[in-house]
């Protein structure tokens, strides 16, 4: 992914010698000009063609800012509710992550989720402790944490 | 048009202020530390970055300064805010705090077991 932006880039600026305009106005159309052809070329690179990572990245940012906006909603209606009818408890969610900052943004995203919060995680980066504030619904809150955050960091990573 | 954007900055800086408080409430309302910890590190994230991009908003829109300090200041309390709440979490639960005694599931207490087995 790095070697096809910096491809992109060596493009932008291969197209600004060739107009001998030196803006950024021309830097950012040799920049589409060499995405066109990247795309073009897409089948000789290894990896993806880079834009559909850069799409994920931005999806799993909506993500965030909308999980972070909704779990703060819950948050107000268990605390500002006069009778405190809550079930706090640890639960254990296994992980098919592997690297290291993918569990780690997992681990943010399910903190900022309603009523979940990361308090330790297994030796073998298997297994997630997670402190919920409501354990009557464990189970849809491990399979929506399965369905959307697991499948959108392998989005970015694959 | 402006009346509109000071519309927008007025909510968000009202919103952020009051989730703050909110946070405040939760603080003293709730039973244990990692009940607590729910409250302080999700309403007072979105409640300080609401204050700072209102911040920003009213001095970009009305004054015309444009402030980029403001939006790494957001950027770097959305990032840090979730980790410290892990952090105090996992240290409470490693220095022997119990769970709350309406708690009613801790599969944490089987992490020892699950690291013998597996080591």
């Amino acid at each position: 992914m790095a070697f096809q932006i910096l491809l992109n880039f060596f493009l932008a600026f291969l197209w600004m010698f060739l107009q001998v305009s030196f803006t950024s106005t021309s830097f950012i159309i040799g920049y589409i000009l060499g995405l066109i052809i990247t795309f073009a070329f897409r089948r000789f690179f290894n990896s993806r063609f880079y834009m559909y990572r850069v799409f994920a990245v931005i999806s799993l940012l909506l993500l965030f800012i909308k999980e972070l906006i909704l779990s703060n909603i819950s948050v107000l209606k268990t605390i500002l509710r006069p009778k405190l009818d809550i079930k706090p408890g640890i639960f254990a969610l296994p992980t098919d992550l592997k690297s290291n900052w993918e569990i780690t943004l997992l681990a943010n995203l399910i903190t900022l989720t309603p009523g979940t919060l990361v308090v330790d995680i297994s030796f073998d980066n298997k297994i997630l402790y997670i402190h919920t504030i409501d354990i009557d619904d464990v189970d849809e809150a491990v399979d929506d944490i399965k369905n959307s955050f697991e499948k959108a960091i392998m989005e970015v990573s694959r | 048009m402006t009346e509109i954007i000071r519309f927008i900055i007025g909510f968000l800086l009202i919103a952020g202020s009051f989730l703050t408080l909110v946070t405040a409430f939760g603080l003293i309302r709730l039973p244990d530390v990692y009940t607590r910890n729910h409250a302080a590190s999700k309403s007072a994230t979105l409640g300080v970055m609401c204050i700072l991009l209102g911040t920003f908003l009213f001095f970009f829109l009305e004054e015309g300064h444009f402030n980029s300090r403001l939006i790494l200041g957001i950027i770097f309390i959305f990032i840090t805010a979730p980790v410290a709440g892990h952090l105090i979490s996992r240290a409470t639960y490693n220095s022997g705090v119990s769970l709350w005694e309406k708690s009613v599931r801790d599969d944490l207490k089987d992490k020892q077991k699950y690291e013998e087995k597996n080591m």
